[in-house]
């Protein structure tokens, strides 16, 4: 709010220099030579490490330098420096340093390279600034030319070989170069080289990357904490200082009392180890600085890089307000557009309302009115948290508490701001992790509940990737009116139905609504009028009962005409539904297995309602729905199947177990001949091969057509042991239902249950490795048979052999390890994506255009289409228009 | 006298995945401007060295109009701005 009154400024240009000794000098607070922080009374030790001329951390307190307290007058803290006895070398400018030292004389600093080398180079820097053009490459040639020279050409020195030991120590032929040495020459390098050695003159000088002075940084970047025990805890960077300091002492100590060269560079070392771990404790070559705990200090790059570092969790992202996680239930009583929101959660979430002329009244009702209720009554009464008076631009916040609700209420002002709790129907963000579209944050209505979970609809599991095994949810409480509408308009579950990805039903039916609507619609299932009722009255129906009929004295009504009752009066559909064996000769539309749905007038005609007609990716009648209808209706209708499937399912009753997997002992018997016979075929074809008797097939090797030629076979095994296995397995059986409806599970995992398990693969491969010329010492050596080889012939129920289970095993691993390979991998694709697309937007003209103005695409997408409004990709669809026009509609 | 040298080389203009440059005139150029309300450097570009620019002659400051075949539109058109190569 305050921001609003002041000047927005706009950066021009930022440019980074490096610090030169006599700066770091100048803008520090004080020198500090001591390296302890805070005397036995608890005060800091002057010129320590937390002396008070470097900002201080307390409330109350005032700094040394400015006079300033920390919170209120904003002291920002101001840097320190400690003086170095002996130089060292700063680990991040290494590289620089290497190619300085490679590039010049040490003797008379020239850069080694003829005048008029040098000359050229300079016009062709010239020439690349005009162009804008990135002169990186351009420097990297001057360097590898200029270390081309054997002599200077100025004063005829041999040039040496400069190499670099990771991570600061160099060398010259081999003789190491200390930092006192190497910085006496940089300082030789001559001010009209540097433009060329990608040095600005006017920001750096190439001694400074060497360090004589080291800055240290305010105490309020390092605060250090009171523990409870009333111990005080330092920051890691102090720590790292303290190192500093003492080791710096120590130098100087013994090189001022002239103690032997051996022990001052092992001291000027370790000097050096310090400084570059407090610069990054994660060089490569040096073990990193460690806590006491064994836990390694997080130093000055650790601050700032990677996921946890400054930029990508304090900067690009932030914690955040108004906002909730708790773990998520189903409820399919809820809307798609509903949240259900824990009181607890209500109770804590606050949205700020400005006390105007026109809702006083209310406002006050609303202070007051969750005290006035007597009793503890279980429904839940929004109240008012807080209440924000503006006094001549003093803010003062004060809590609602039950003594003085009254109070407050009575002399609230206009003006004021009330934090009103959440309340029924106020719009919220909901949103799970990784969030990987736009559709994993949505905006739904709020409906306080009981208990301590997030609750919603169903059919939003699939948009947000989420299922119910402890998941938890993220919801963010939308705070402005301005953003409310926002919400309301782009993000409302029901606007994001249709999936801009391919232009089709992203939310629908899942598992039991699907396996709900197959047992109410299949065959003709005749439902007594009881139940009919109670199934309709789960929609809210209110219209005519559908069509009864009585049959030996019950009056019945068929389940496709209570699904009837969901569908608009106008919709003509026809499609093959998920249940649809796709036969050789399609007999549509007189289907004998009731897979071919007719929908007249909105009567379902014939045909079994499943995923194909109400699933989340391809539910041919909510995709209809929407189109004619739009994402009004759309809601209504998922809502409403959920409930009816639902309530029809758990009227039915439905259920599976391990004895939907029995099969007779006669299925059992046939599926062992059958694979017997396989084996017996994969055994002679091991033969002809071991005979030279095997043709091989065109381009490949005896060996690999010998491979083919039996994972053919086992995998012809095991689809005729699931299909001797799926003759048993009719739709009476729940676990079948499920499969070809659509619902959950396939029919293959059905035959792996109980046909047989099949051939167990690492890349793409029968199992091979293991042992030397056998996977297993169960087998002999240079076995090709198929259970050698990872060809599982029992079944999940019937279970699996030790050597069957190992080699399953091995399978599962590999599946295991590619999912965890693949999501990391991924990951990190879709960061750098959205990162180079994160400023490219639509704009009005339809071009597709960059934030800097520049275009993409002169029409988006080429065609200027919005998927989520296309047919399946397409702007037009002909076919419908054929259909419709048959129809006569 | 010097027999002159005849380069041969295979057209690329008539290569199938190469779609169909032409460069535009001053007039379309503004015109072409001003619909987008834009200035050339922040249309996409083409080096003036690129083999098509070489290949229709396209020089530095000039637009070229690119029309291709695409999956959704049938058929696409782009402009890119002719700039000078440094190489
Ligand atoms: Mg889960
Ligand atoms: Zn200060
Ligand atoms: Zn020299
Ligand atoms: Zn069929």
């Amino acid at each position: 709010m305050e921001r609003t009154n002041s000047i927005t400024k706009k950066i021009g240009s930022i440019y980074f220099s490096l610090l030169s000794p006599k700066e770091i000098r100048k803008v520090s607070g004080t020198k500090v030579i001591t390296a302890d922080t805070y005397d036995d009374d608890g005060f800091p030790i002057t010129m320590g490490l937390m002396d008070p001329r470097m900002g201080v951390v307390e409330p109350g307190l005032r700094c040394k330098t400015c006079g300033q307290r920390v919170g209120k007058d904003k002291c920002p803290g101001h840097f320190g420096h400690i003086d170095l006895a002996m130089p060292v070398i700063h680990v991040g400018h290494i590289r620089t340093i290497r190619d300085c030292l490679r590039s010049t004389c040490r003797e008379c600093g020239h850069l080694l390279l003829s005048s008029k080398q040098k000359d050229e180079y300079f016009q062709e820097l010239k020439k690349y600034e005009q162009e804008g053009k990135n002169k990186a490459p351009l420097f990297k040639q001057i360097i590898t030319e200029a270390r081309k020279a054997d002599k200077c050409i100025s004063c005829g020195r041999e040039v040496g070989k400069i190499e670099l030991d990771k991570p600061t120590s160099l060398r010259e032929n081999g003789k190491k170069l200390t930092p006192s040495e190497v910085r006496e020459w940089l300082e030789k390098i001559r001010d009209e080289d540097l433009p060329l050695l990608d040095i600005n003159i006017k920001s750096a000088r190439p001694e400074w990357l060497i360090l004589t002075v080291l800055p240290v940084p305010p105490v309020t970047v390092r605060p250090s904490v009171t523990l409870q025990s009333g111990e005080r805890s330092e920051d890691d960077l102090t720590h790292k200082l303290v190192d500093v300091i003492r080791i710096n002492q120590r130098l100087q100590e013994n090189r001022d009392a002239g103690a032997p060269q051996l022990i001052v560079e092992d001291l000027w070392e370790l000097l050096q180890y310090h400084i570059t771990t407090y610069l990054d404790n994660q060089t490569s070559g040096i073990p990193p600085a460690r806590h006491r705990s064994g836990r390694p200090l997080k130093t000055l790059a650790q601050r700032l890089k990677g996921k946890e570092g400054r930029f990508r969790s304090n900067l690009s992202g932030k914690r955040v307000n108004f906002s909730a996680r708790t773990v998520i239930s189903p409820d399919p009583n809820l809307s798609i557009n509903e949240i259900g929101v824990p009181i607890r959660i209500a109770k804590e979430l606050t949205v700020p309302v400005r006390v105007t002329v026109h809702n006083i009244d209310w406002c006050k009702k609303i202070i007051i009115q969750k005290f006035s209720v007597n009793g503890d009554s279980n429904e839940y009464i929004p109240g008012v948290n807080y209440v924000v008076k503006d006094t001549e631009g003093m803010k003062r916040r004060i809590k609602v508490t039950e003594k003085n609700a009254e109070n407050i209420a009575e002399n609230l002002e206009i003006g004021s701001i009330i934090e009103r709790q959440l309340m029924e129907g106020d719009i919220t963000l909901f949103n799970r992790q990784p969030s990987l579209h736009r559709m994993s944050m949505m905006a739904h209505r709020v409906k306080v509940v009981p208990h301590k979970t997030f609750r919603f609809n169903l059919c939003v599991c699939p948009p947000y990737n989420a299922d119910f095994d402890g998941d938890e949810m993220n919801l963010h409480l939308i705070q402005g009116e301005e953003a409310k509408a926002e919400a309301e308009i782009l993000m409302k579950v029901q606007e994001n139905i249709l999936s801009p990805r391919f232009g089709g039903a992203i939310i629908g039916g899942i598992h039991d609504i699907i396996s709900g609507g197959f047992l109410l619609t299949n065959k003709d299932r005749k439902i007594p009028i009881e139940d009919a009722s109670h199934i309709l009255a789960a929609t809210g129906f209110e219209g005519k009962l559908p069509k009864v009929f009585t049959e030996n004295g019950k009056r019945y009504v068929t389940g496709k005409d209570i699904f009837s009752t969901l569908l608009p009066d106008d919709l003509y559909l026809e499609f093959k539904a998920k249940t649809c064996l796709n036969c050789e000769k399609c007999t549509a539309p007189d289907c004998p297995y009731n897979a071919y749905v007719i929908i007249k007038k909105g009567i379902l005609m014939q045909g079994t309602i499943d995923e194909n007609s109400i699933g989340a990716f391809n539910g041919r009648i909510l995709d209809r729905i929407i189109r004619d209808h739009g994402m009004g209706a759309g809601r209504e209708f998922i809502d409403k199947v959920t409930r009816l499937a639902i309530a029809a399912i758990t009227l039915f009753g439905f259920t599976t177990s391990i004895e939907d997997e029995d099969i007779p002992d006669e299925a059992k018997r046939q599926i062992e001949e059958r694979l017997n016979k396989a084996m017996k075929k994969i055994d002679s074809l091991v033969k002809a091969y071991e005979n030279d008797e095997l043709e091989s097939l065109p381009g490949r090797s005896i060996e690999e057509t010998l491979e083919m030629e039996i994972m053919r076979e086992t995998g012809k095994a095991r689809d005729s042991a699931g299909e001797i296995a799926g003759k048993h397995l009719g739709l009476e059986n729940s676990a079948v239902i499920m499969a070809k409806s659509g619902a959950r599970g396939s029919m293959l995992n059905l035959s792996q249950m109980s046909g047989c398990v099949g051939q167990q693969a690492v890349r793409g491969e029968r199992i091979h490795r293991g042992y030397q010329y056998r996977t297993l010492p169960h087998f002999k050596k240079n076995d090709l048979g198929a259970s050698a080889k990872g060809f599982v012939a029992s079944c999940y129920k019937k279970g699996l052999t030790p050597t069957e289970y190992f080699f399953h095993s091995m399978g599962g691993r590999e599946g295991l390890v590619d999912t965890a390979v693949r999501t990391s991998r991924s990951g990190y694709m879709q960061r750098r994506l959205i990162n180079a697309l994160e400023d490219v937007k639509v704009e009005s003209d339809g071009t597709v255009r960059h934030a800097g103005g520049q275009i993409i695409q002169f029409e988006y997408g080429e065609d200027g289409v919005d998927p989520s409004r296309s047919i399946a990709g397409k702007s037009v669809d002909v076919d419908r228009i054929i259909a419709d026009i048959r129809e006569g509609v | 006298m010097v027999k002159e040298k005849i380069r041969i080389q295979f057209n690329i203009m008539s290569h199938d995945l190469v779609p169909l440059h032409e460069i535009i005139s001053e007039k379309e150029k503004t015109e072409l401007l001003k619909k987008y309300n834009i200035e050339p450097n922040r249309l996409p570009k083409i080096l003036s060295t690129d083999p098509v620019s070489i290949s229709i002659g396209a020089k530095p400051g000039q637009i070229v109009k690119i029309i291709r075949n695409s999956h959704t539109a049938k058929e696409a058109i782009a402009y890119r701005f002719v700039v000078e190569s440094s190489i």
